[in-house]
């Protein structure tokens, strides 16, 4: 956990820009792009150090095997099996033979080199556009052996931004709430992973119940529920020193707490007598502020990106809908009216959107509308499912899913899944065990 | 004689109405739910001899019934003998809502048990209230019995 924030130095940035080759990621994409993605080239000192450090019989092609993988769950691109490559990988990256690539009906190649430098990994790559036979983009940068997995991350961001024109989301981590045992004693415990799903580790024991961790935007500290002691409360976990505190010192339950965007408040609700209101809590000076005063139930509260609104979950109408106020309780108005209750309002990181959970006949949604409640649209509908967060660059929603059990109560599970804002791509995400409330991190490196 | 006759078929008559209003009301009459709420004693636990120890809800709903005033009130009467005794009011509601909106509901529905125990002379000072939400299911099932079984507060004995 420790050298997680490790700076990464890029050296050479010589992008021209042609206006080569583009992906549109607006709308569902059927015709994913066919890239090729040519093994990261290492010489055979380098190669022998790695392995030596990192167990990894050849870290280049452990590299470009991330890359394939992140480019492939995009749903953006195809890459192409690279059996059919002909050209050899350290050659591709000095000069490509684009009538070879071409021939494999590749658009976009990425190639790249790999050294051992003064003790650390020294990664170059460039991205091709196999068509124009033009380079689009060549960095390198220089990190420690064990960050191996990120540059696989980063590479993919680069070109995924390069190709999209929008920042990606692969060098990101994602806090969620790993479970197991029955269903009617279920054990709960925290845990974080990188996005697809590698170096999962539990941060709690599952000796209390946890739920609902959230990340703050701006830094690697954690808001969650816990009910230590049987009481629960709101906390907060810096994860890289592994130190907790209760969040503010109410005389009752706190919770479905989340973070101002920056980072310097945490919202969240407090119930008391039957009755739940959302408060803030700056984190420097601990002054606390009620913000909504209604005898109905508020509850799920997201702030808008630019701190300005709140979105929340409210019966006061009788049953649960979406609500935006300011963000100081003024200006309450009920944004949703179509069928079906609905819950877990989360304001889109560009701003446009607001992702909630609904209900209707027996059946959950995941969906997004805008933030006057307009163009309501559904992405997916199950059994069970709630609770999307939102990838960095509002592209992508990460929710959980639970099954029905049979007529004896047996086959509870409870899973990850991510599906586009486009409502194509939809895939469970992959965790050691049962897994619930997923909340996405910011990017790492920036 | 004839009068008490005519009543009695009265009688029968007001039983068959109730009966049909209960069919008329839900649509699935198990024999252990009226409307959605639970009234089966397959998870009911007792506190004392006669003394159930969780009341029922219908679905979104922390309004107490009937049978829950009643089951209520027989432990405000076992809480009032045995004066010493502290306990914690645990709200639950089933699967088919958020996890956030469940909590909050969890804690309404204990609340409204806490309110009804206050208004027979048991002092706030001896309750305390604890909600799990859809955490603590009692019933694994996915299906309207199940789910009416786990909308409760329970009663527990904290000391």
């Amino acid at each position: 956990m420790k050298n997680f924030l490790i700076t990464f130095i890029i050296i050479l940035i010589p992008i021209k820009s042609f206006g080569l080759i583009e992906v549109d990621i607006t709308r569902g994409n059927l015709n994913p792009l066919p890239i090729a993605v040519s093994p990261l080239s290492i010489d055979e000192d380098s190669r022998k150090n790695f392995q030596s450090i990192l167990k990894k019989k050849n870290v280049g092609s452990e590299i470009s095997l991330i890359v394939e993988n992140n480019l492939r769950i995009s749903g953006l691109f195809n890459p192409l099996n690279k059996d059919a490559f002909l050209q050899a990988p350290d050659i591709a990256n000095l000069k490509p033979r684009f009538e070879d690539w071409n021939l494999i009906k590749a658009q976009a190649l990425i190639t790249g080199k790999v050294s051992y430098v003064d003790e650390k990994l020294r990664v170059e790559f460039r991205l091709w556009d196999v068509l124009a036979g033009k380079e689009m983009m060549a960095l390198a940068f220089t990190t420690v052996p064990n960050n191996w997995r990120r540059v696989g991350h980063i590479i993919t961001d680069k070109v995924y931004e390069r190709l999209t024109g929008e920042k990606g989301y692969f060098d990101t981590r994602i806090i969620y709430v790993a479970e197991e045992g029955p269903k009617t004693q279920r054990v709960k415990k925290l845990a974080i992973m990188d996005q697809d799903g590698a170096n999962n580790k539990f941060l709690t024991l599952g000796n209390e119940l946890v739920l609902t961790p959230r990340f703050n935007p701006t830094s690697q500290m954690v808001t969650y529920l816990s009910y230590f002691r049987n009481l629960p409360r709101v906390y907060l976990l810096d994860i890289e020193t592994g130190t907790q505190e209760v969040v503010g010192d109410f005389p009752g339950m706190t919770f479905a707490p989340r973070f101002s965007p920056d980072g310097k408040k945490i919202i969240m609700s407090f119930a008391k007598d039957g009755n739940s209101e959302i408060y803030t809590m700056d984190l420097e000076n601990r002054i606390v502020e009620k913000i909504t005063n209604h005898p109905s139930i508020d509850t799920s509260p997201s702030y808008s990106p630019d701190g300005k609104f709140i979105s929340f979950n409210s019966d006061r109408s009788g049953y649960q809908q979406i609500y935006v106020m300011k963000s100081d309780g003024s200006n309450v108005k009920r944004i949703s009216f179509g069928k079906g209750i609905y819950g877990t309002p989360v304001w889109s990181p560009r701003g446009d959107l607001i992702a909630f959970t609904k209900l209707h006949k027996g059946k959950f949604y995941i969906g997004v509308m805008r933030t006057d409640g307009s163009g309501e649209r559904l992405l997916t509908e199950n059994f069970y499912q709630e609770a999307p967060s939102w990838s960095p660059n509002g592209r992508v929603l990460i929710f959980y899913r639970e099954t029905k059990t049979d007529s004896k109560g047996k086959g509870f599970s409870a899973k990850l899944w991510s599906i586009d804002l486009t409502g194509y791509n939809e895939r469970q995400v992959p965790t050691p065990t049962d897994g619930s409330d997923p909340s996405w991190s910011s990017l790492l490196s920036n | 004689m004839k009068l008490s006759k005519i009543l009695k078929n009265g009688f029968l008559i007001v039983v068959a109405c109730l009966a049909l209003s209960a069919c008329a009301t839900s649509k699935k009459t198990t024999g252990q739910m009226q409307g959605d709420v639970y009234t089966g004693t397959d998870t009911v636990e007792y506190l004392a001899s006669g003394v159930p120890d969780r009341v029922f809800f219908a679905t979104n709903e922390s309004v107490l019934t009937t049978a829950s005033r009643e089951t209520l009130r027989k432990q405000a009467a076992w809480l009032r003998k045995n004066s010493k005794i502290t306990i914690v009011l645990e709200g639950h509601a089933d699967e088919r809502g958020t996890r956030e909106y469940n909590l909050a509901l969890g804690e309404r529905r204990a609340n409204a048990a806490k309110d009804y125990l206050m208004t027979y002379g048991i002092s706030s000072d001896r309750i305390s209230v604890l909600s799990y939400g859809k955490e603590r299911p009692v019933d694994s099932g996915s299906n309207p019995l199940a789910w009416s079984k786990n909308r409760r507060s329970v009663t527990v004995k904290a000391n």
